[in-house]
């Protein structure tokens, strides 16, 4: 079995953030990178931000620095990752792609110890980069420009230290002196030969400066102190002098933030400290230090402060006074509290942009009290799916033509959040309207050419036209010269200042003053179809004779004399738009009575016919942009919707006027509609049915999404004040106008909020509900807080109410000591999109695990069993006593606990009974009349068991390190035995075809000869007494694919996505990634695609060999491959990057195929769509 | 995300000695052999101690985690702390992760 692999949603959350004017204009923009994707923001002047550029790494970038040399306007990127490499990025905004401008190989692949890519400096002038590794080694660049203004990069200089630990590396600002480097380091030789410990203990963390003689071209450790032992982070102070006034711009050197305070340092000055403030919770851990998470500065004209956020989302602002490099001292302040970051940056606007790693939000101490917003606004904030926790997908909302949707559960701590993505464009409607009657048609047009919004809105009946005026209230007009008592074919604003009406009975030119002149059909003939852009109208006459007018440079409309007699009636048609400049376009298309399009040009005939399935409906000429296609040009695009509810697409060749490559797709079950419209300011297609699809480009790609939304019968596009890019539609006898917000994001999230950490959720068996359980770690229980806040009034101590007031979801909650639990269950109606009250565990109890089990004791009665602990410790694990907890779903008050020796981390219904992973052991449990009774018990196991799955009497068993293990379940003598094992050791398991915490999905298999050998053994005293192999069971499974996804997989599902398709595994990462690993169908698919893959590989970005297609430089193999080989699985990410490839690299790999280049990507597109709908 | 529970686990992630020491220098360059040992940090030979053993595997495993961002994230949920914590507190206890040295023998 081969399996192909794609991605749905690509990783959400942000690890790494910075500034700068990548374009090389004035505006700033924001690089992020999301784990293994590296993408480009642009906030608008109101703060809005839109993503231009997103690119898969194929590798996980551990640091992003940008900088600017020297008299420069453009900033770079520097990135460090696991490639082993430095890579320099340069955004090209023309073409809108990242160009590796540098890519300097150091050392090994992956994120290694001593290996560089964890830490980057840059020199606040350009001029060189340190870039660290976590021990020891420190490599220096040098950056600089070459006669011809391109930017160079020197050879590396090392500064490494053996046996040192770095904890932060940062550049000193030193203006134009040598460049410095400030780094936190700590000697481990000393405590690794001292076995009394006192080494260990008097280990001292190091602030040492390394100084870049760029006259000697060598690095010297300049000044090393010993600092506080718990720092953990650096932050650069302005210095160095100004060029024009000979002032200071600051006293240059380093903040150092420890644990509770901060200090000041510099080379041979003073230091000073200030305390990190803490909250003044009540409730707080009072061992518990504080610490600086993320920071940032902001220099401004003579002046600059920090930002500081400490890891329980409060953000500090500290001020340094002092006279030129003369520090007086140091000031902190509490500024605010936004969620814990990972990256903070501050834009010149004075937009503050957080990067945040996860939906965290814990809570302030000491010295004041947290409050809402005072000094920031919420000006936009990006969706995230980070963390996912759990996930599952099914088809509960039963629209029609619905595909399925995908639950998850996500966040952490009060920020978490239970989420439904379903597959679509987000549509917000801003007005809704009822109409006298049902129209047929909408259209909007404006008065003149120049105007900016649109001035009526028409809307045709059976039997007359109804125009409505756009202004601060949307009403009736009459005095418009429009034809008020027929039906309206067509509307356009044609020639500067003229409006058109096409009717069944004639054309109405609508002049600026009023004057109409008309053309009226010859009598006993009716237009039956009509088609117009801004000079051209054509209209189709029920004598199946073609009219064709064109506007003159007078501005009157002139019917070209020569009328075309078609033969048969007319169905539909298309005039594409004029093209800039030009007069008139030569592209018509139009589709006659019988079943086959015919293609007609205006300038000289030619025919072209298609194969069509049902009569068309619809057809439709529109540029669009594809990058696939054509770099530089819009591409011509033939639609052509039929009845029966399909959509054809092709592509037009203006040179040859074939047409080429087409596509199908199915849309829904009504006649397919087609409309142009403008979304976001470029063409797009509006394809209805019975669901709404709209074609649009989004950074430079065509995509196809269906729009959660009402099905509409018709549609335009609609530009008004309020909604300046909006779309009006016609639904029954609704008038609703609505937006698009979003391009390009195709998952629709709706959420709702819960308590704790999600940890586990599951369905119904047969009722459409989810139970959730809930539990977070370093957390006071309702009950546990209540006693506490009691206990601290007996002892006489006064409690501040405002401290308890701030809601957690702003603050998040006051962090206990470990072991301390805050838990509860829910369930949640997702058709409803509500949640019943959640039910707290009391007595420091948490939820771990819980299943719906059928009792065959109770004749198949569905029980819920939760499986939870009480005073759990993490580390080692440790529990004073695990609970099964079964409460009936249908006799009410029929609940019972039972105690268990260890946690219980996983349960699971199995042949009428419950099968729990209880610590170590593998339990099956029957109902008793007051308790569970323990009937059967396997103690073989290595470590944890944390999942189980099951099929007939063979159980799979995933433990926390050994991988997975098959069991057998032999009721004659109730034993429960392995069978067989895996070979390689693992961590924590999800599913069969399983994923492990290193980001490894991989399918196994039992060798086909040991099914009957345990089958057929009636006792298992065959598998009981067989010889064990690699100290394990008698039998080892053997891998079938291996592939890593870089993301730690959190839910595994076997499932069918598109209707009647075949079915996919669908996963969910922890840091908000889903995906699909799609088996292959034929041989000849798995050929084609490897072959691709294979050409993808070597493929290059300008020439620069290994690792071409990846912006870190990180060879694809190697990293899809990261801890296993890859095994029978095709990359899909790498083999889309196809579409962006040049058209002479498309056309080369391609002829190698033998295909052309039309054809593989309709076979890339049509995987995707086959497999997910996306 | 039951299996958070398991949480702070240390874990073999790579096999130092596994480094690509070509077979020629394994057995002819001994004098090579301390050049490469004191280069690449971590790497095994013949008498190297249990307690050294699992030292350079806890700080590698450390290093990984703190390295790759999906890892730390996990710890960090388990243990509901923010990533910054788990990073910080992962990079002390590169410092000494298997506690003080053994005592040397004498023989």
């Amino acid at each position: 079995m081969h399996l192909y692999h794609l991605t749905l949603q690509p990783p959400t959350c942000i690890n790494q953030a910075v500034v700068g004017n990548f374009s090389g204009t004035r505006q700033q923009e924001i690089m992020v990178s999301r784990g293994s994707r590296l993408e480009l923001l642009r906030p608008d002047a109101h703060g809005k931000v839109t993503t231009i550029l997103a690119q898969d790494a194929f590798g996980s970038i551990r640091a992003l620095a940008a900088f600017r040399l020297t008299g420069g306007t453009k900033d770079y990127a520097i990135l460090g990752s696991d490639s082993g490499r430095i890579v320099i990025l340069e955004y090209e905004p023309k073409t809108n792609t990242f160009n590796k401008l540098h890519q300097e190989t150091f050392g090994k692949s992956g994120a290694r110890r001593i290996v560089p890519g964890q830490y980057l400096a840059i020199d606040p002038k350009g001029r060189a980069v340190m870039i660290g590794a976590m021990e020891k080694a420190k490599l220096v660049y040098i950056l600089n420009r070459d006669a011809a203004a391109n930017l160079t990069i020197s050879s590396p200089l090392e500064a490494h230290k053996n046996h040192a630990i770095i904890h932060h590396i940062v550049a000193v600002d030193v203006g134009f002196e040598n460049p410095m480097y400030a780094a936190l380091e700590v000697d481990y030789t000393e405590p690794d030969r001292d076995p009394t410990g006192e080494a260990f203990h008097n280990a001292e963390k190091m602030l040492t400066f390394y100084e870049l003689d760029l006259g000697l071209n060598h690095v010297v450790r300049k000044w090393s102190e010993p600092t506080d032992p718990r720092a953990n982070l650096l932050v650069q102070v302005p210095g160095g002098q100004s060029a024009s006034s000979n002032k200071f711009d600051g006293p240059s050197g380093v903040l150092v933030c420890c644990e509770d305070h901060i200090i000041y340092r510099h080379m041979d000055h003073e230091q000073h400290r200030v305390p990190i403030p803490h909250r003044e919770h009540p409730l707080r851990d009072k061992e518990r230090g504080l610490i600086i998470v993320s920071a940032v500065m902001h220099k401004m004209k003579g002046a600059f402060f920090f930002l500081l956020q400490s890891e329980e989302g409060d953000l500090y602002k500290v001020t340094i006074d002092h006279e030129d490099e003369e520090v007086k001292s140091l000031k902190i302040k509490y500024f605010d509290t936004v969620p814990v970051s990972s990256s903070l940056c501050i834009l010149k606007s004075g937009f503050l942009f957080f990067g945040m790693s996860d939906a965290s939000m814990p809570l302030p101490t000491a010295f004041f009290k947290p409050r809402s917003l005072e000094n920031l606004v919420l000006v936009d904030e990006l969706e995230s799916l980070n963390p996912i926790v759990d996930g599952r997908v099914s088809n509960l909302l039963e629209a029609a033509g619905e595909t399925p949707q995908i639950f998850t559960a996500c966040g952490r701590g009060p920020r978490s959040t239970f989420r439904m993505l379903r597959h679509g464009l987000e549509a917000e409607e801003s007005v809704s309207s009822d109409l006298p009657g049902i129209p047929n048609a909408v259209w909007t047009t404006k008065l003149r050419e120049d105007d900016t919004y649109d001035s009526y809105i028409i809307l045709s009946f059976v039997n007359g036209t109804l125009v409505l005026s756009i202004g601060e209230t949307i009403e009736e007009v009459s005095d418009t010269g429009f034809l008020s008592s027929a039906p309206t074919l067509a509307v356009q604003q044609i020639g500067n200042d003229a409006l058109l009406q096409v009717h069944p009975h004639g054309i109405r030119h609508v002049l600026a003053d009023r004057r109409v002149n008309e053309w009226k059909v010859p009598p006993g003939k009716t237009i039956v179809s009509a088609t117009t852009n801004k000079r051209q109208v054509i209209v189709a006459l029920s004598s199946a004779e073609l009219v064709y007018f064109e506007l003159d440079l007078e501005g009157q409309l002139n019917e070209y004399q020569d009328r075309k007699a078609m033969g048969s009636t007319v169905l539909t048609m298309s005039v594409a738009e004029v093209p800039e400049g030009r007069q008139r376009t030569p592209y018509l298309v139009r589709v006659s009575g019988h079943l086959s399009e015919k293609f007609y040009s205006l300038s000289n005939d030619f025919r072209l016919s298609v194969a069509l399935t049902a009569p068309p409906s619809a057809i439709c000429i529109a540029e669009m942009l594809d990058a696939s296609i054509d770099k530089n040009r819009p591409t011509l695009f033939v639609n052509i919707g039929l009845t029966n509810g399909v959509l054809l697409r092709t592509v037009l060749d203006p040179v040859q006027g074939s047409l080429t490559d087409t596509r199908t797709r199915f849309l829904g079950t009504r006649p397919v509609r087609l409309i142009r419209v403008a979304v976001h300011g470029s063409p797009s297609i509006l394809a209805l049915s019975s669901r709404s699809w709209l074609n649009y480009t989004h950074q430079n790609l065509l995509h196809f999404t269906p729009l959660i939304f009402e099905s509409l019968d018709h549609a335009w596009s609609f530009s008004a004040e309020l909604c300046p890019d909006g779309l009006i539609g016609i639904a029954g006898s609704v008038l609703r106008i609505f937006q698009i917000p979003k391009l390009g994001q195709k998952l629709k999230q709706e959420s709702m909020p819960l308590l704790y950490t999600p940890r586990k959720f599951i369905s119904h068996p047969t009722n459409k509900l989810f139970y959730l359980i809930e539990s977070d770690h370093r957390t006071l229980g309702p009950d546990v807080a209540q006693k506490r806040l009691e206990d601290l009034a007996a002892s006489g101590k006064s409690v501040d109410q405002d401290m308890l007031d701030p809601g957690p979801e702003v603050f998040g909650r006051p962090k206990a000591e470990s072991g301390q639990w805050a838990s509860c269950i829910r369930i949640i109606d997702p058709v409803q999109w509500k949640s019943l009250p959640p039910i707290h565990f009391t007595r420091n109890e948490a939820a771990f695990s819980l299943a719906i089990v059928p009792f065959n004791e109770r004749g198949g009665e569905l029980h819920l069993v939760v499986g939870t602990a009480r005073d759990t410790f993490l580390a080692p694990r440790s529990c004073t006593t695990g609970v099964l907890r079964r409460t009936s779903s249908q006799t009410k008050g029929a609940r019972c606990s039972t105690e268990t020796d260890d946690v219980p981390l996983a349960l699971m219904g199995f042949r009428g009974r419950l099968l729990a992973g209880v610590g170590k052991a593998l339990r099956i449990y029957d109902i008793g009349k007051k308790k569970l009774l323990r009937k059967c018990e396997n103690k073989n196991f290595a470590s944890a068991i944390v999942t189980l799955n099951t099929q007939g009497s063979r159980i799979i068993v995933g433990d926390a390190q050994d991988s997975l293990h098959y069991c057998v379940y032999k009721p004659p003598e109730n034993r429960l035995l392995i069978f067989a094992d895996d070979t390689s050791p693992r961590l924590d398991y999800v599913d069969f075809a399983a994923g492990d915490k290193f980001g490894n999905i991989f399918l196994n298999r039992l060798p086909p000869n040991v099914t009957p050998l345990v089958d057929e053994d009636p006792t298992g005293a065959g598998i009981l007494h067989e010889k064990t192999v690699l100290m394990g069971a008698p039998h080892k499974t053997r891998l079938l694919a291996h592939f890593h996804i870089g993301d730690i997989v959190t839910s595994l599902q076997r499932v069918a996505l598109v209707p009647g398709g075949r079915e996919v595994l669908l996963y969910t990462g922890l840091t908000g990634s889903v995906g699909l690993l799609v088996p292959f169908v034929s041989k000849e698919d798995t050929d084609f695609m490897t072959t691709l893959e294979q050409h993808m590989r070597t493929e290059g970005i300008g020439g620069q060999g290994a690792g071409g297609q990846s912006i870190v430089g990180r060879d694809q193999m190697s990293y899809r491959g990261y801890y296993v080989p890859v095994k029978a699985a095709v990359d899909g990410d790498l083999c889309e990057r196809f579409a962006w490839l040049p058209a002479a690299r498309q056309a080369a790999i391609a002829s190698e195929l033998d295909r052309t280049v039309g054809e593989v990507l309709k076979k890339l597109e049509g995987l995707r769509v086959t497999a997910s709908g996306l | 995300m039951s299996t958070a529970i398991s949480g702070i686990r240390l874990t073999c992630v790579k096999r130092p000695w596994c480094n690509n020491m070509s077979s020629e220098l394994r057995f002819t360059a001994t004098t090579q052999t301390e050049h490469l040992h004191a280069r690449y940090t971590g790497t095994g030979h013949a008498d190297m101690t249990k307690y050294d053993w699992l030292t350079h595997q806890h700080r590698d495993t450390c290093a990984s985690i703190v390295g790759h961002f999906p890892l730390s994230l996990y710890l960090a949920i388990g243990d509901n702390e923010s990533i910054g914590r788990v990073k910080f507190e992962m990079t002390e206890r590169m410092l000494q992760p298997c506690g003080p040295p053994p005592e040397k023998d004498d023989d």
